[in-house]
């Protein structure tokens, strides 16, 4: 482990070339080009390869090539960048390829802004490209927890085959913080990674052996098989799930929020608490599949209500919450978007008005 | 004593029985790639990267390592391939709508950084599987299910020139259009996919070769008359013959 002072772009490029990540395909969008340009200095230092592709489109292609290959592989973009890739990023989830890629989202639809937002959360979790696929999706709320989600995503990916999204945005990607690095991968340890995926990828077979990777299927009835698959699949990561909890239990107020606006969330509920209301907050960390029963661990009879804290507007992540609240108290909401961050003081307003009603 | 002058590959599946129409090419130009593999012995080493389209049926025949990459973005895949395998030998294998429309960008950009794999460009100057649409290579005047009335200029330009086109640029090594239409122009086409191979394999970079082949079904011929048209009307239009080899400034 090694303490480095760094900003979040680089941090999360740097923690994918540890995990072994030895390829990556990007194309220039504010506000994550500080992931392709580190990549560009550092894969040669490891022996991995950077390209510049011509467009997000064939970025995303050049990935599931190599993924096709058995090579760990990431891509990043932002929102409408994103939005291009989502070709692609289907591609692999038909094909089965592992990836990574990362999310660092602006607000708005179009080419919106290029200030930090989260207005792609439903296109994130639910519809990342067409088919029906699903992702494990993460996001993080500090620099450090984006490094260890991006780290660990890579192991994900490969469990499943599938790909992998780390959901920030331009607060997380571009702030500098402190933060541990993890262990970098020997080169040993790559290529054993590599050489378990030899019997699928597609890298030159002797005849008789050869592999075929194909994103569809021209009968119908093996095409249902692979979505049945899939969906099992899905239904795997149950045990995948993360969120933090805090100060949920005697909770009169519990603000539901994810990455940058849970963390501005999180320091009003001490400003709060300092003040004696009984405010508590729940994280979603994995937003795909959603921990829907962490909110069961509210005190409905205690709680006023939930209020959902997002850098979207319309919201998208309150959809989500409502599920999980199941009726058994209000949603109100704080929202912010197009670029704006998220106001701690809007929160504490919020949270007071809830609460003195 | 019997003495063996010809057998088929074993690059494609000995029980397969085409699914291509009768007077179809890519059936012809799947013997000459088996062929090439097996001669150079990189049969173990070949990874195909098909198009979509009827490109994508070769699936049902290639008995070597193949990917499906999205519509248009083969060369994309195959750089994705190339450059974390050297070893591969990497080629891709598309046709007019996939590499000279939707992938355009993807061809062009791949050729200009002078990737180290191979093309396989089929052009028959239609869309096949989708059922006749009109393509960037469709002829002037040429009927197609989205042109009903013809190709007109005004409207819709001119057929691409993928060779001469990618001619322009610095990077390719070696860019060649043959044709299938006759026996001697097979035999020029397994020469020059031989080539394309050589080149990778020498660490010379981009080559593509663009074979002009005949749709009967979608043009509206039988299979002797899309060899007429193809010696008509295709040929005039797209030339064969070496455009790049820059072997020759070795």
């Amino acid at each position: 482990m090694s303490r480095v002072f760094m900003k979040g772009c680089e941090a999360i490029a740097e923690a994918a070339v540890r995990a072994g990540c030895r390829f990556f395909a990007g194309y220039p969008i504010t506000p994550q080009n500080e992931i392709p340009e580190y990549f560009s200095r550092r894969m040669p230092e490891v022996g991995g390869v950077f390209v510049q592709g011509e467009s997000e489109v064939a970025s995303i292609s050049m990935v599931y090539g190599a993924g096709c290959a058995g090579t760990r592989a990431m891509t990043s973009s932002s929102s409408c960048g994103i939005a291009l890739k989502s070709e692609g990023i289907s591609y692999c989830a038909g094909a089965r390829i592992p990836m990574v890629y990362c999310n660092v989202a602006r607000g708005g639809p179009g080419v919106g802004s290029i200030q930090p937002a989260q207005m792609d959360y439903l296109q994130a979790t639910k519809a990342s490209g067409n088919g029906g696929f699903q992702m494990l999706v993460f996001a993080p709320s500090t620099v450090q927890e984006a490094v260890d989600l991006t780290y660990a995503a890579f192991d994900y990916a490969d469990r499943d085959r599938n790909p992998v999204l780390i959901l920030a945005d331009g607060v997380i990607g571009t702030m500098m913080e402190s933060v541990e690095l993890p262990p970098m991968r020997s080169d040993e340890e790559i290529a054993a990674i590599k050489d378990s995926k030899k019997k699928w990828t597609a890298l030159g077979h002797r005849l008789g052996e050869h592999v075929d990777i194909e994103p569809g299927f021209w009968s119908t009835l093996d095409q249902q098989k692979w979505n049945e698959e899939a969906a099992a699949l899905y239904l795997s990561w149950e045990k995948d799930l993360q969120w933090e909890e805090y100060c949920v239990e005697d909770a009169e107020l519990v603000i539901a929020s994810y990455g940058i606006s849970a963390r501005i969330a999180k320091s009003a509920v001490n400003l709060l608490r300092r003040e004696g209301l009984k405010v508590g907050l729940i994280r979603p960390i994995t937003v795909n599949p959603f921990p829907y029963k962490a909110f069961d661990r509210i005190d409905y009879s205690k709680c006023k209500a939930v209020l959902d804290v997002e850098m979207s507007i319309p919201a998208q992540f309150v959809k989500d919450v409502s599920v999980a609240v199941k009726d058994r108290c209000p949603i109100e909401t704080c929202l912010c978007s197009g670029g704006n961050i998220m106001s701690r003081d809007d929160i504490l307003a919020a949270c007071k008005k809830i609460l003195e009603a | 004593m019997e003495e063996l002058v010809y057998t088929r590959t074993k690059a494609v599946f000995e029980n397969a029985v085409s699914g291509f129409c009768p007077g179809c090419m890519h059936s012809t130009v799947a013997k000459l790639i088996g062929e090439v593999l097996e001669e150079l012995d990189i049969l173990d080493k070949a990874v195909c990267v098909k198009g979509i389209g009827c490109c994508g049926l070769q699936s049902n025949y290639f008995a070597f390592d193949n990917i499906t990459a999205a519509h248009g973005r083969a060369c994309a895949a195959a750089t994705g391939i190339k450059r974390t395998n050297p070893a591969s030998l990497v080629f891709t294998y598309q046709g007019d709508g996939d590499l000279a429309s939707i992938g355009l960008a993807e061809t062009v950009s791949a050729a200009n950084r002078g990737e180290n794999f191979s093309v396989i460009f089929i052009n028959n100057g239609i869309y096949g599987m989708t059922g006749g649409q009109m393509a960037p290579t469709t002829l002037v005047g040429m009927k197609a299910s989205t042109a009903p009335w013809g190709r007109k200029p005004e409207e819709h330009g001119y057929p691409i020139h993928v060779c001469e086109l990618l001619n322009e640029l610095t990077a390719p090594y070696y860019l060649e259009r043959t044709s299938c239409n006759n026996p001697t122009n097979v035999r020029k086409t397994k020469k020059a996919i031989k080539k394309a191979f050589q080149n990778q394999l020498d660490g010379k970079g981009f080559s593509l070769v663009e074979i002009v082949t005949g749709c009967p079904t979608n043009w509206g011929t039988d299979a002797l008359g899309s060899l007429d048209f193809i010696e008509e009307k295709m040929l005039p239009e797209f030339p064969l013959g070496v455009i790049r080899d820059k072997s020759k400034e070795d």
